[in-house]
């Protein structure tokens, strides 16, 4: 057991942790950010994205020990008032179907939008295909991108 | 969602109503009507003892104006938690803008559509169809007590009311009254009058249902991350659990290295499970750690361990070819032998199935927390059926029902394998053990290898042509495990085929089977209408036309096959390398018709599908832009299962663990486009949450057939298939 201090969503937290435990147990278990989810524990499915120092990744292979004084994004801190381009163009697609993948594919996409203002819908595709959403709301995801990159 | 103003007394009695504090809230009756074409042989199934009791629906108006609807179906991403409160405030005339939604007490007595037995099953596509009449009786039977206590108040005839979105109007003397004023003194008549269908709103008087502007309750909590998932509970005291489980159905645990577990630090206690070793932690890393610690010798034995699912398929051939052999008639007409013998052609192929597994996102989990003293118990849980979760876990427990309450969560995702209670069984079972509240993670591995999949099967079917080459005779035997689960869809009920015959020869390999999303529609719709377009290819007729002959008794199923037609342009010339395949399945008392279009890289074998059309009778369409996407996403799911797709089992293992060798749909392989139209109709709704994945799978087959002229006979149609496909002369 060790103790580390991560900045999270932009506030200092310090907690106890094995060195190999994985971020995303510590966001949900430990901190109570349960907006990323677990889903394949392999980094196969995108459903634990968040950000690291602005980069897309995935929390569920990630040890508390590789992150320690790195800034971590989580949906909840993605916006202030859950007002991100994303998040309203979601909200204007009515993308979300069971929900749960969702946070994941809003937070790979944010990473997309602060990288390329304007992507090409190939771009879009490829920077969102490794998260897998299962109830196939996939054509949403994508216009609601592609809606959201306009408004920025 | 609170749960804090959620009523929760299980002593409530239909037809009586509660006087809540601060406002007035009504148990309003009525039967839940019968989805009309319900032709399944599974959950859509009702039989007439299914009718049963009545339901309840409740609403409960604040003075302050707020209404608050109890919405009683699971919420998995379907939306009914959104539709069935439309439902209830459209009768009602609620100003939806103040309707506040939240889950009903798990009281099936009071909340079980007695459509399905007083069950509250989340199943079959059947929630908006099963409570749409029964809420908007019970709705308007919410208005006529505002109005009538108004007519008392004001001393002014009953009729010459009428309402305003939350407001009962006089137009006599220029008077209104909001509904939470009516709330602050209304009394509750003594029997509940029955509304006449009459007096119910005029369909094209409707604001709520049918409205494309009503958007999912449950949406800005998917998107901001406060939603809440049975994973996502967290209470205090909390521990985990984690369960190794049999790698074959039936075989039983001996740990070995029990003591030395019990050594490490954190482990709370072990338990024995006739299925597999729970370890219970004190942090879900060290729960699934030590999992992977458990040193288990498995009984050998089981049914299932000499079950290899490659291998099944013959024993299937050789079952639907014994003539002795006699399976269970699912459908019978005319006389089939002497139809096949005046045919002029006949006409044989089989097709074939794999084992599919569900794949919702968000593993199964279950929070159990008994009271210190033993004697109740609380249940988090996202299910699909909870009313026999919450049995289920009074039953593990020693309780009886009344002593348990669940909490219903969002499900990320059901499909079929949240109406079981497995996980919550074994977090009761581990709850009890260490007397904590246990949260249970089955891991992705565990979710998929202790799975209960969609069966695999295979499909023998056999047709008679007459003399202008129509289908004239249909001998039809389906063969697989699973059972009854083999039986949805193997009707064909729009087509018109008067010698008939459908049959079902079910093994038993001892595996874990369940209802997967359409249930057997999947695979049997895929084989009736690959086999019709083959029929048709041989024949060289048009398959649009072909099928429109063979429906030509039904003009609702026609309609959409029609329509779907007209929006692709069936007919015209496409570019070259490209087909279209068009099919035609129901689902849930709807009918529905897709094309779409493909084409084929020969030398890697993957299908691309560029364009899919979709066309769907769905009755009444509650919530058009969710009908929408519940279709669209019924359409992926199944182009997800026929391209990728495949649980294969050797000596009763699963080979597959997670998505890197259980792959599911990407970004990458939707199609350019993807329309999907709704009949206009004023027909009761029927099931939309499945309606189109049915006939995804023969329209690609039936596209592959027009574009290469050879047909596609085992799902999923993966590029190693097709290539071997395409090299068979």
């Amino acid at each position: 057991m060790a103790t580390y201090t991560l900045t999270i969503n932009g506030e200092k937290k310090t907690l106890n942790a094995e060195p190999d435990t994985a971020l995303l147990w510590v966001l949900r278990e430990h901190l109570g950010l349960t907006g990323t989810k677990y889903s394949c524990g392999k980094s196969y499915c995108g459903a634990c994205t968040v950000h690291l120092d602005g980069q897309p990744i995935r929390a569920c292979v990630m040890p508390i020990s590789a992150v320690e004084k790195r800034s971590i994004t989580t949906i909840e801190g993605l916006s202030a008032n859950a007002d991100h381009p994303l998040q309203k163009a979601w909200l204007e697609e009515q993308v979300a179907q069971c929900g749960y993948c969702q946070s994941g594919q809003i937070m790979q996409a944010a990473a997309l939008l602060n990288e390329k203002k304007k992507p090409s819908r190939e771009e879009i595709i490829s920077h969102m295909n490794g998260v897998l959403c299962r109830c196939g709301t996939y054509m949403r995801i994508l216009k609601a991108i592609e809606l959201a990159a306009k408004e920025i | 969602m609170s749960k804090s103003n959620t009523p929760s007394s299980p002593a409530l009695s239909r037809r009586k109503f509660l006087r809540a504090a601060g406002g007035i809230t009504f148990a309003v009756t009525a039967s839940a009507i019968l989805p009309k074409w319900a032709t399944d042989g599974s959950e859509t199934a009702l039989t007439s003892e299914d009718k049963g009791p009545a339901i309840s629906a409740w609403v409960h108006i604040r003075p302050d104006g707020r209404i608050t609807i109890y919405n009683p179906a699971a919420e998995m991403g379907q939306g009914s938690m959104t539709a069935l409160p439309a439902i209830f405030a459209e009768e009602l005339d609620a100003d939806w803008s103040k309707v506040q939604i939240e889950y009903s007490p798990i009281e099936p007595k009071v909340y079980g559509p007695g459509a399905w037995g007083g069950r509250m099953m989340t199943v079959g596509s059947r929630a908006v169809s099963g409570y749409y009449e029964s809420l908007r009786q019970a709705g308007a039977q919410a208005r006529f007590v505002l109005m009538d206590n108004v007519a008392k108040k004001w001393n002014v005839p009953l009729a010459e009311l009428s309402t305003e979105p939350s407001m009962v109007i006089h137009r006599a003397s220029n008077r209104k009254i909001s509904y939470g004023e009516v709330a602050s003194f209304a009394t509750m008549p003594e029997k509940m009058p029955q509304i006449p269908a009459a007096q119910l709103k005029d369909p094209k008087n409707f604001r709520l249902i049918g409205n494309p502007d009503i958007e999912r309750c449950d949406m800005p909590a998917k998107v901001n991350g406060s939603a809440k998932y049975a994973i996502d509970v967290r209470i205090p005291g909390m521990v985990y659990g984690a369960i190794s489980r049999s790698p074959v159905n039936g075989s039983k645990p001996t740990l070995l290295n029990a003591a030395e577990i019990r050594k490490i630090s954190g482990v709370i206690d072990l338990v024995t499970l006739g299925h597999g070793i729970g370890v219970v932690a004190d942090t879900l890393e060290k729960a699934l750690k030590v999992k992977a610690q458990l040193k288990i010798q498995w009984s050998t034995g089981a049914k299932a361990a000499s079950h290899n699912s490659e291998q099944a398929y013959a024993e299937y051939t050789a079952l639907v070819m014994d003539e002795n052999r006699k399976g269970r008639s699912l459908e019978t007409k005319g006389d089939l032998n002497n139809a096949l013998k005046d045919a002029s052609k006949v006409y044989s192929a089989t097709y074939k199935n794999d084992y599919l597994y569900h794949a919702q996102m968000e593993p199964l989990n279950a929070l159990v927390a008994l009271s210190p003293d033993g004697s109740s118990a609380e249940v988090w849980c996202g299910s699909q059926a909870p009313d026999s979760a919450k049995a289920a876990a009074a039953r593990v427990l020693g309780l009886d029902e009344s002593k348990v309450t669940l909490y219903p969560h969002y499900l990320g995702g059901g499909f079929g394998r949240r109406s079981s209670t497995d996980y919550v069984e074994e977090a009761a079972a581990l709850a009890k053990a260490v007397r904590k509240p246990v949260k249970l993670l089955w891991t992705r591995e565990d979710d998929l290898q202790y799975g209960q999949y969609r069966p695999i099967c295979l499909q023998y079917l056999e047709a008679g042509v007459d003399q202008a080459g129509n289908i004239s005779a249909w001998k039809y035997i389906i063969s697989g495990t699973g059972d009854n689960l083999l039986a949805s869809g193997a009707e064909m009920p729009f087509y018109t085929l008067p010698d008939l015959s459908i049959e079902l020869r079910a093994v038993d390999h001892g595996m874990r089977t369940k209802h997967w999303r359409a249930v057997g529609h999947g695979p049997n719709k895929y084989a009736i209408e690959a086999f019709i377009d083959e029929i048709a290819h041989d024949q060289k007729k048009d398959p649009y036309q072909y099928r429109r002959h063979l429906m030509r008794n039904h003009p609702r199923a026609l309609k959409v096959l029609e329509t779907v037609a007209e929006m692709a342009g069936w007919g015209k010339k496409l570019p070259a390398g490209r087909a279209m395949g068009i099919t035609f399945a129901e689902r849930s008392g709807s009918p529905g018709a897709g094309i779409c279009e493909i084409s084929l890289d020969r030398s890697t074998g993957k299908i691309k599908v560029h364009h899919i059309w979709a066309a769907v009778d769905g009755g009444v369409i509650v919530q058009p832009d969710n009908a929408k996407a519940q279709t669209e996403g019924s359409l992926l799911m199944g182009l997800s299962s026929i391209f990728y797709e495949s649980i294969t089992i050797k000596n009763g293992e699963a080979q597959q663990s997670n998505f890197h060798d259980y792959p599911i749909l990407r970004m990458e392989d939707v199609p350019e486009t993807l329309e999907v139209k709704f009949i206009d109709s004023q027909e009761a709704p029927s099931g939309l949450g499945e309606a189109g994945l049915p006939f995804i799978g023969p329209a690609v087959a039936n596209a592959f057939l027009a574009l290469t002229g050879k047909a596609l006979r085992h799902m999923p149609f993966t590029p190693e298939k097709v290539l071997a496909k395409l090299s068979e002369k």
